[in-house]
């Protein structure tokens, strides 16, 4: 191996040992940092990124790496508290463009991976020829399932998708074999040249025909061996059926004045990250394999890849490469284990980076659900009773899908109260696209059907939509349809309320248009007639953090010693920054208990015990929790220290402003001077309160930690004629327990709501026959700044009592209401039904 | 083939591209330069974006060979010695960052737009940054930023 390039942090406060790709962000920058260890491969950023005279063996590449950055990091200068606003440390590295992605890792020797991914959704292989491929000059390795040294096969909750396929394949794009050679086009080349001999299949498509249809009547059951096949015996029945969760409360037969029935169905979304699914293996001395990588959970990645490798996790170290954003694609591997296994296989390092193309085919989708709801109300708008049934596709592989089910089944209803509920939720195994996690799993689907419904009820009533939520909302104190007794602020009427009194947009002016603002834009289609405008209101509901029993905890390790005259605070855990701002809030914390302004932030990786997931809304809870228990342990034994010092009782004693301070006597010790060469560390795995499993007849239990909500109200303008919809407003009103960092609230508010209004008017992959149709940004759309509305946002801080600082999480809540918020201003816009999302043209038209 | 050009004020010189190449690859991979972004290879996301001779292209969507003998600036030029552009400054000071990968190719947009258009009006910004995708911050902090940077500008202008 040539000498990897190292990063030399002249600038970063990186003082660690540990391997720099993610680097560590420094909050205030010293200009001291001392050299990491040079051992380590790197990604190679321009400026920052090397700089000492014997990392660099390319002149090419040190011709591009000679515009260093002398003081861009004093940028970041910035201190901050919990409950204020500091930049975000990693925040100038990404605006110089030197903060190292997964795809900008690069290793002189490197080489480069590449996939072949079956064409069709479900064939048998007869037969794989690799002759060709193997001959073309620059290729070093061409693999298939014969060269897994370990077991085969991965997943999160069920392992049963082949690393690479064996006798069948069950999607398109299934990964039959990899290819490593000295250029990225040469590695394409090479996969073209493999020969695959199928036998193709009739694709099973349609989801209720695989969860119900008749086994003896020609449905083929995909996962046919037992627990191979994903859906836990029992749950699943004898079909494909990953998993069902009925919930079953009260009075079955409870009859109501007035009824209203409707089916919905939500399309298949992308997450569509704009980093793709990339990362970089290095075969070590050791016979094991560091990979630098952007993943949302490096130790779960870390327990499937030791499977598929056949190796303890002391061989398997990964490291967090900068992430360019998850919202749920993440969780499951996608190249991980490829690349580590041309690495071991070649000797060399290997990177992958997946087109946008293949990123399509490279991570699992948002279910598509198909819902069938019956809500029972009294003639005073009381909810009697709610049915529903819920069919989520997962496609080929289980993935998530337990867990979205579950969502889906237990927050079915809505944030209402609801004595009779009787849901059943199933997810099934198909030949479509696997799905998985996406931000607010389960619940999105859930919330386009039960708020689609209220405002059903509310039109047979011939009661104000916000008027019926209101006398159903729910709140502190009720029991779910799980029974779970809801114990802290449930603030449902009250954010319907806020939402509902922002002050609406001026009415359309039909004689001073400005066509960037109509339905069409520039396009010209319309100078005003047939725009029709619409208001529509939705609230929604999510749980925060794993549920059902899991033992969910993260691990943070917090140091605090003086360097060159200062005292600093270190944060180490593996929890995934993917552009949230964790990082941010970590240090946050420690300044707060700490009473320190210098924090450094490790680099993010498997040294250091699991941060559990970067999902479920969870990592300022329960990682910021690990980080804010550390820090006392660590306060408590500087307090002793101190008052060993001092001859004070420790507890007259806090720590502020890098000083030792008594609050009868004021400042007592500068904090350097208490602690002299002594490092204080402490190392603490901290869990949220535990969770139970649900009952699998009844769906009875206290299952969730936490439940947060979010209400939008979304003003749409809609050209009738042509069925084109602009989005004039979408406003937020969102309960956060505490807001930890107000600025990156709203930023979490705004970009979920974004891509809820996604979901709601534009994105959806179209499969047809398992195929999918638009993978490409040209054909999937996304919402881009003229399609993004203005917002305001209200941001609530109901503390809950059971959350580090009172927090509840933020993320997902804001993608769940901002959907049928949108969708329902269509309809008050068009008096059309829309029962499906994303609302297209010829359904308005 | 051998490729000459200027970049960020310094000449490059790279051999071995292969004619399929294209200026952002050679910029990554060849010269050093991630700070550009691959987001889609297809002009559509925006996250490439860089100066050719002062006209902001995508350049996942100009061949390697088409840079030859001409200046490129990139995210990574944008900068002065001691100081961040005010660009850069007001997209960090705004919070329009969270996961960055779009920023690179928003920063050259916007550092365009601002040579264009001192005082851009909200429906100017919105067409001007129409090429460029974001999914993390619902674009609202962006509006933000652009509209900081041009106050800053002007501030720093009188
Ligand atoms: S990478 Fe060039 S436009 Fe997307
Ligand atoms: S900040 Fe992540 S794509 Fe824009």
């Amino acid at each position: 191996m040539n000498t990897p390039m190292t990063p030399s942090p002249a600038r970063s406060d990186q003082r660690l040992d540990a391997p720099i790709t993610g680097r560590g962000w420094s909050v205030r920058d010293s200009g001291r940092g001392s050299h990491p260890d040079t051992s380590q491969p790197i990604a190679r950023t321009a400026g920052g990124g090397s700089r000492g005279p014997d990392d660099v063996d390319n002149t090419v590449t040190r011709t591009g790496l000679v515009k260093a950055t002398s003081t861009r990091m004093d940028q970041s200068s910035h201190s901050g508290k919990v409950g204020e606003s500091p930049l975000r440390p990693d925040g100038t590295l990404k605006v110089t463009g030197e903060f190292a992605y997964s795809s900008d890792m690069w290793l002189a020797d490197m080489l480069w991976g590449a996939t072949l991914r079956s064409p069709h959704p479900y064939a048998c292989i007869r037969s794989v020829d690799l002759t060709e491929a193997v001959k073309l000059p620059g290729v070093y390795a061409v693999l298939t399932h014969e060269d897994v040294p370990g077991e085969n096969l991965y997943g999160l909750e069920h392992a049963d998708q082949p690393v690479l396929a064996v006798d069948v394949v069950r999607y398109q794009g299934e990964a039959v074999a990899i290819v490593a050679a000295d250029h990225p086009e040469t590695a394409r080349r090479a996969v073209e040249k493999i020969v695959v001999d199928y036998e193709v299949l009739e694709p099973l498509v349609d989801p209720e025909v695989a969860a119900f249809g008749d086994m003896a009547d020609d449905v083929p059951r995909l996962h046919p061996d037992g627990n191979k096949g994903g859906g836990p015996e029992g749950q699943g029945g004898g079909k494909n059926i990953v998993r069902h969760l009925p919930i079953r409360k009260g009075n079955p037969e409870a009859t109501a004045d007035v009824v209203v029935h409707g089916e919905y169905e939500v399309g298949m979304q992308d997450q569509a990250f704009l980093g793709p699914e990339s990362g970089l293996a290095v075969p070590a001395e050791d016979g094991g394999v560091d990979l630098y990588i952007a993943t949302q959970w490096l130790h779960v990645d870390q327990k499937q890849l030791c499977r598929v490798l056949g190796m303890p996790a002391a061989k398997v170290r990964l490291t967090l490469a900068g992430v360019g954003g998850a919202f749920g694609a993440r969780e499951d591997l996608s190249m991980q284990a490829h690349a580590c296994l041309l690495a071991l296989h070649t000797g060399k390092p290997v990177k992958m980076s997946y087109s946008r193309e293949e990123s399509f085919f490279g991570h699992v989708h948002r279910h598509p659900a198909k819902m069938r709801y019956e809500h029972g109300a009294n003639r005073d708008g009381k909810l009697v009773y709610v049915k529903a049934q819920i069919i989520l596709d997962g496609g080929a592989y289980a993935s998530s899908t337990p867990a979205v089910v579950a969502n889906a089944a237990t927050l079915g209803v809505g944030p209402y109260k609801v004595n009779n509920v009787a849901i059943d939720g199933y997810g099934v195994y198909t030949n479509n696209p696997p799905c998985g996690a996406m931000r607010g799993f389960g619940a999105v689907q859930a919330a386009f059907g039960y708020e689609s419904q209220m405002d059903k009820l509310a039109d047979a009533l011939g009661m104000d939509p916000v008027e019926l939520r209101i006398r159903n909302a729910m709140a502190e104190g009720i029991s779910m349809p799980t029974g779970q007794v809801v114990d802290s602020a449930a603030p449902v009427a009250e954010l319907l309320r806020r939402v509902a009194a922002m002050p609406l947009p001026p009415e359309p002016q039909q004689d001073s248009y400005d066509l960037r603002q109509l339905p069409g834009g520039v396009s010209n289609t319309t100078h005003g007639e047939g725009v029709r405008r619409g208001v529509g209101i939705a609230i929604g509901i999510k749980n925060v953090c794993f549920s059902e029993g899991f033992d969910d905890y993260s691990t943070a390790k917090v140091r605090l010693e003086v360097i060159g005259g200062e005292s600093v605070a270190m944060v180490h855990t593996a929890a995934a920054e993917v552009g949230q701002g964790l990082v941010t809030v970590q240090a946050q914390i420690a300044r707060t208990e700490l009473g320190v302004e210098r924090v450094t932030i490790h680099p993010i990786d498997t040294q250091i015990g699991s941060g559990g997931s970067t999902s479920a809304s969870r990592q300022t809870y329960v990682t910021g929790g690990a980080v804010k228990a550390a820090c006392e342990k660590v306060r408590g034994r500087v307090l002793k220290l101190a008052a060993e010092r001092l001859g004070r009782p420790a507890a007259a004693l806090r720590l502020d402003g890098d000083k030792v301070v008594s609050d009868a006597d004021g400042v007592m010790a500068a904090l350097v001077d208490v602690l002299h060469e002594d490092v204080v560390e402490e190392t603490v795995k901290w869990r949220h309160r535990p969770t139970h499993p649900l009952d699998p007849e009844t769906g009875q239990g206290n299952a969730h930690v936490q439940y947060a909500f979010a209400a939008h109200r979304a003003v749409v303008d809609v050209d009738v004629d042509l069925g084109l919809i602009r989005v004039v407003q979408l406003d937020c009103a969102q309960d956060v327990g505490k807001a930890m960092n107000p600025d990156a609230v709203v930023g979490q508010i705004h970009g979920g709501s974004a891509q809820g209004l996604g979901l709601a008017v534009m994105e959806e992959i179209q499969v047809t026959d398992g195929k999918v149709r638009n993978p490409s940004f040209t054909d999937y759309l996304i919402p881009t700044i003229l399609d993004m509305p203005p917002m305001t946002v209200d941001v609530l801080e109901l503390a809950d009592p059971h959350a580090p600082y009172g927090l509840r999480g933020v993320g997902e809540p804001p993608t769940i209401s901002s959907t049928p918020a949108i969708v329902a201003a269509i309809r008050a816009a068009t008096g059309k039904d829309l029962t499906r999302v994303p609302v297209q043209p010829h359904h308005i038209i | 083939m051998r490729v000459k050009c200027t970049v960020n004020g310094e000449k490059h010189e790279i051999d071995d591209v292969w004619e399929g190449e294209s200026l952002l690859y050679a910029l990554r991979e060849r010269m050093g330069l991630p700070g550009s972004k691959n987001a889609c290879e297809q002009g559509e996301c925006g996250s490439c974006t860089v100066y050719l001779d002062q006209t902001p292209v995508c350049a996942c969507l100009v061949a390697a060979g088409q840079a030859q003998d001409r200046d490129i600036v990139t995210v990574e030029g944008l900068a002065g010695e001691e100081k961040l552009h005010p660009v850069q400054q007001a997209f960090l000071e705004a919070g329009a960052v969270q996961c960055g990968f779009c920023t690179p190719g928003l920063l050259v947009a916007t550092h365009d737009l601002l040579e264009r258009e001192e005082q851009p009006s909200d429906p100017e910004i919105r067409e001007a940054l129409a090429g460029n995708l974001c999914r993390c911050t619902g674009y609202e902090k962006i509006l933000d930023a652009v509209k900081l940077a041009a106050s800053r500008k002007a501030e720093a202008a009188t």
